[in-house]
């Protein structure tokens, strides 16, 4: 189904949880809401399943107002951070529960599709079992199974799996992306992860403090976010950003230092700007960049392939990621380097001038 | 500061327990030295937050015995370990403020109230909590609650070891750095002993000199985040850590190497020599940071077709299939992706034997 | 949050308003009506407006009887409600055969009729046969609820105690099921005292359902009327006259129904004006909000 928000208000009291919210679903299409907690992701899921009925705006599906109609009457599934099962109905009651609900399918016809729906997560051996006494990663799958055996056009996750530990993630994430890649169900996938919404792909929504600030598919909201706080929102490690004023052919510093500018920058007047770089393009001492700041080392952080460095440059904290590991002492002067072709450039108030060009940008965006 | 040790400890929540599986702590002898950062990482139900119970004295282990500084505390209440616990939501007193939440511990130990107000703003400051001092503690984010969590530990001059479990749960992806950032920071100006229980292979490995792998209420393997990621002991090991984890090959030993579906892929001879000794179903494990994709023919690498790419930002996933097996290749942003077939490299140093899902060399 | 909106669920409501309406509103309307007439004989009536209520809040019998009441229920609430907690706190706290032993014979007290507790301890402390009655007195301390008011009040509180006590404790136990282990470990690690643990984590974590107790038994105590009337009958003279025992002294003893009914309303409203008081009291305390 197509899924069209306008101007979808949500406001309680005095709070606002959701503002002005535009967006449009296409039929089948696999879309990532990605915000930090109290975004209002959990407040648009809610009203995109009906289960809430916004303050202002409409929702509309498939071109049909449906802004007063109940949840029961739309065909949605929703799959929650919490198991929820039926706890006393086995795997195969539970899954079974939303088709003998709608009464219109033969036993033959219901076991079929509870089967099938089993089979694809995983679950044929433990039709039988009761939740409790399931692993937390079988009873999400059994949660997930029971949203989908349904086949309902639209089918939206609260960040199903936040509770699992994070090798189960990563296997199920693999899993759902293929699932839900066979189906004309139009899918909303709710995380706090950058990761996540990258993996799965599809097309990304960033959502802060009840606003979407973007939509469009992950890459080019990756290379391409709008507003220093999409880039903050879109990042893990937290992006760098600093202040930055062009004059002539340099951008300088705060505290003095200045490097060339890039290439994508050359249409900028000159003036205070934001830079923002990724912890990925910065690298410590090693092959220079065309741009080099002085820092001191704050922290070295070693996971088992790659090393992040914490490191101070006048009043600024910055993170550089390196291949391989690499031991720093705390206090040791470093120079880190990046390339200004990098560089992300937003004006004061936070609205992108300037992005280094990708061919995901170069796309229609979707 | 504790030097904490275990000798036989074993622990089952059964009453009666048949064998071996119906323990959630399988016999087990550790030692872990003053003032290192230890990180328990494993999937959930590997007995790790059981593991952490027994230290804090919060669970009695049905056998063998902990020790503090060679002194044995197996029969000691939590509150005579000298031990401080953050848990993985934030635990606060709801009614007090965040000055007197951090005065709790203190004042219950009647520390007189000068030293009490001292120890606290020094402690808040270290946390960078300073400014809230004052503000009721209900009111604040999650991690500045799990702040206020940690600060409880720190401001008892005897605390031996902070113990974590799962501490960063609830918190945003963006805070977690800056919480980690802190942690370290303390970390390396206290030289306390930190014990950390986490399912999260980034968090274990940036937090911890020693990561100590459990799986199954055993331990697999104590070392270095280098150690545990360049030469894991066993294959689950192998696959835990890393993202995406270890790829494994089923294989068979030859005179110069090892042979996957009739590829030939090089190893040292000191290698196969050990292989051939230790005998069993062979395995080449390979990490997808150690393989590369050429364009061009190599000496030996066979041609595999690209069945998937993921997009991530900064790098690329590729899943190739060699022969039969399914294996992933991380491609870094500045290489061209291959489009349906490219040449599978492997590098010699990094790729590892494993007979019966042990590391052979 | 607004809930999107469903007919079919108003059918489901239908009944019960019906009943509702029948046997609340209709009733509290007669008594309205009554309340601002006079009435000699069916067919005699007179509207007399406010005159009930002004004779009726000039009666010093209904202030004697109005400051027993609150007597009364100031001491039921000092009573019951710590003592609830203290019973509450004394239960095994893990699930088990202890904890559901425990819990069923907490209940009994409250399965009794409630004329039938008044005749329980009607006979349970007379000095002649009664077990209490007749072990106090042989102990030398003369009792007799009968004839003294201080002993007729010592028997009525004993008796609200024990008969209401374990609803308090059961809410404060439900309450207390409701903490997660965790603030029992941190407590534990920080060394806080038993004292310290009831007054910073069980305390205030119980609060909702110690706003629900409180609530309940100063209503219930307030409209008390069965086991005092059947135990005392509202004697010796006065000294157990509570409110609704003088009110319907007034409206079948007297079959004076138009001050009968200016009176209900008056209980009606003090009662809603405490209840009201007690909520907005107990959901700030300890909070610090400014809701």
């Amino acid at each position: 189904m197509q899924l069209t928000l306008e101007r979808v208000d949500l406001k309680v009291g005095v709070e606002t949880y959701l503002g002005e919210v535009d967006l449009v679903l296409e039929p089948g299409s696999l879309n990532v809401l990605l915000g930090p907690t109290l975004a209002g992701k959990t407040s648009l899921l809610r009203v995109m399943a009906g289960l809430d009925r916004p303050t202002g705006g409409r929702v509309l599906v498939d071109g049909r107002d449906v802004t007063g109609q109940s949840v029961r009457r739309r065909n949605v599934a929703m799959v929650y951070q919490q198991f929820v099962n039926y706890p006393s109905l086995t795997v195969y009651e539970n899954i079974a529960s939303p088709l003998r609900q709608a009464k219109r399918l033969s036993a033959a016809d219901i076991d079929r599709r509870v089967r099938a729906t089993a089979e694809m997560l995983r679950l044929d051996g433990l039709l039988d079992r009761l939740p409790a006494e399931l692993s937390g990663g079988q009873q999400q799958r059994t949660a997930i199974a029971r949203a989908l055996v349904k086949d309902a056009d639209l089918l939206l996750l609260d960040e199903p799996l936040v509770n699992l530990d994070y090798k189960l993630r990563e296997e199920l994430r693999e899993e759902l992306r293929q699932l839900f890649a066979g189906r004309r169900t139009t899918v909303v996938y709710a995380t706090t992860e950058p990761q996540e919404a990258l993996i799965l792909g599809g097309s990304t929504i960033v959502l802060d403090a009840g606003r979407v600030l973007q939509a469009g598919s992950a890459l080019a909201v990756y290379h391409g976010p709008c507003s220093v706080r999409v880039a903050e929102v879109f990042s893990d490690p937290p992006i760098n950003v600093m202040p930055i004023r062009i004059e002539g052919e340099l951008c300088r510093t705060p505290d003095g230092a200045a490097f060339p500018r890039g290439e994508h920058m050359r249409g900028l007047p000159g003036g205070e700007y934001r830079a923002a770089v990724r912890a990925e393009h910065v690298r410590v001492n090693g092959a220079a960049g065309r741009a080099a700041l002085g820092a001191i080392v704050e922290l070295a952080e070693l996971s088992g392939s790659e090393t992040f460095v914490h490191a101070r440059h006048a009043a600024l904290t910055l993170i550089a990621r390196q291949d391989g590991v690499h031991e720093y002492r705390l206090g040791e002067q470093v120079t880190l380097h990046f390339d200004p072709d990098r560089v992300l450039v937003f004006d004061t108030a936070g609205a992108l001038v300037a992005a280094p060009r990708h061919p995901a940008l170069e796309r229609r965006v979707a | 500061m504790a030097r904490i040790e275990f000798k036989q400890l074993a622990h089952t929540y059964r009453a009666d327990p048949r064998g071996l599986e119906d323990y959630a702590l399988k016999p087990m002898n550790q030692v872990w030295r003053d003032g290192g950062a230890y990180a328990l990482l494993g999937p959930s139900g590997c007995g790790k937050t059981t593991l952490l119970n027994i230290i804090s004295g919060l669970l009695q282990p049905t056998a063998g015995r902990v020790y503090f500084d060679g002194v044995d505390v197996t029969e000691r209440p939590t509150a005579q370990r000298n031990i401080a616990q953050v848990f993985q939501f934030p635990v606060i007193y709801d009614t007090m403020t965040v000055f007197d939440n951090l005065a709790f511990p203190l004042r219950n130990r009647r520390v007189p109230e000068p030293e009490v107000k001292r120890t606290v703003e020094r402690v808040a400051e270290m946390l960078e909590l300073g400014a809230e001092l004052r503000r009721r503690a209900r009111g604040l984010s999650a991690d500045a609650k799990q702040k206020i969590s940690l600060g409880r530990g720190l401001v008892r001059s005897d605390v031996a070891a902070i113990l974590f479990d799962e501490p960063l749960t609830v918190i945003d992806p963006h805070l977690k750095w800056t919480l980690r950032r802190k942690l370290k920071q303390i970390h390396q100006s206290l030289g306390l002993t930190l014990i950390y229980v986490t399912h999260d292979q980034t968090e274990a490995l940036t937090f911890a000199d020693e990561v100590v792998v459990m799986h199954d209420g055993r331990v697999l393997q104590s070392g270095t985040p280098q150690e545990l990621f360049e030469a894991p002991a066993h294959k689950f090991v192998g696959h835990f850590v890393g993202s995406p984890g270890m790829n494994f090959l089923p294989c068979v030993l030859e005179a110069d190497g090892a042979r996957v579906d009739g590829v030939r892929i090089a190893l040292p001879p000191d290698v196969v020599a050990k292989g051939r000794r230790a005998g069993g179903r062979f395995e080449i494990g390979v990490r997808p940071e150690a393989l590369r994709l050429e364009a061009e023919p190599r000496n030996g690498a066979p041609r595999v077709r690209i069945e998937a790419l993921a997009e991530l930002g900064h790098y690329r996933i590729a899943a190739v299939r060699l022969g039969t097996h399914p294996l992933k290749v991380k491609l870094p942003e500045e290489q061209e992706p291959p489009r349906d077939a490219a040449y599978l490299c492997f590098t010699p140093a990094l790729t590892r034997l494993y007979a019966d899902g042990v590391l052979v060399g | 949050m607004n809930k999107t909106y469903d007919n079919r669920a108003w059918f489901l409501v239908l009944p019960v308003f019906l009943v509702v309406a029948f046997s609340a509103i209709i009733p509290l309307v007669t008594v309205v009506n009554y309340s601002v007439q006079d009435i000699f004989g069916p067919g005699e009536r007179y509207f007399v407006g406010l005159e009930w209520f002004r004779e009726v809040l000039r009666d010093t019998r209904l202030h004697e009887a109005l400051w027993r009441q609150f007597l009364f229920s100031g001491l039921v609430l000092l009573i019951e409600i710590p003592l609830g907690v203290a019973i509450a706190l004394m239960m095994p706290r893990r699930s088990g055969w202890a904890a559901s032993l425990a819990l069923v014979l907490l209940a009994l007290p409250l399965l009794i009729p409630w004329n039938v507790i008044g005749t329980i301890w009607i006979i349970f402390t007379r000095p002649d046969i009664g077990l209490l009655g007749y072990a106090v007195n042989s102990a030398g301390i003369p009792f007799d609820h009968t004839a003294a008011p201080l002993d007729a009040w010592i028997t009525v509180m004993l008796m609200e105690v024990w008969h209401w006590t374990p609803l308090v404790a059961l809410l404060a136990y439900a309450g207390l099921r409701a903490i997660p282990e965790a603030y029992y470990q941190a407590a534990r690690i920080d060394g806080a005292s038993d004292w310290a643990v009831f007054r910073y984590i069980q305390l205030p974590k119980m609060r909702g359902v110690l706003t629900i107790a409180v609530l309940l038994r100063f209503m219930d105590s307030f409209l008390i009327y069965a086991e005092p009337f059947v135990l005392t009958g509202g004697g010796p003279g006065n000294s157990t006259t509570f409110l609704s025992i003088h009110l319907v002294k007034i409206a079948v003893g007297q079959f004076d129904l138009g001050p009968a009914a200016a009176f209900s309303i008056i209980y009606f409203l003090i009662v809603l004006l405490f209840s009201w008081v007690f909520y907005q009291v107990l959901q700030r305390v300890g909070t610090g909000d400014r809701r």
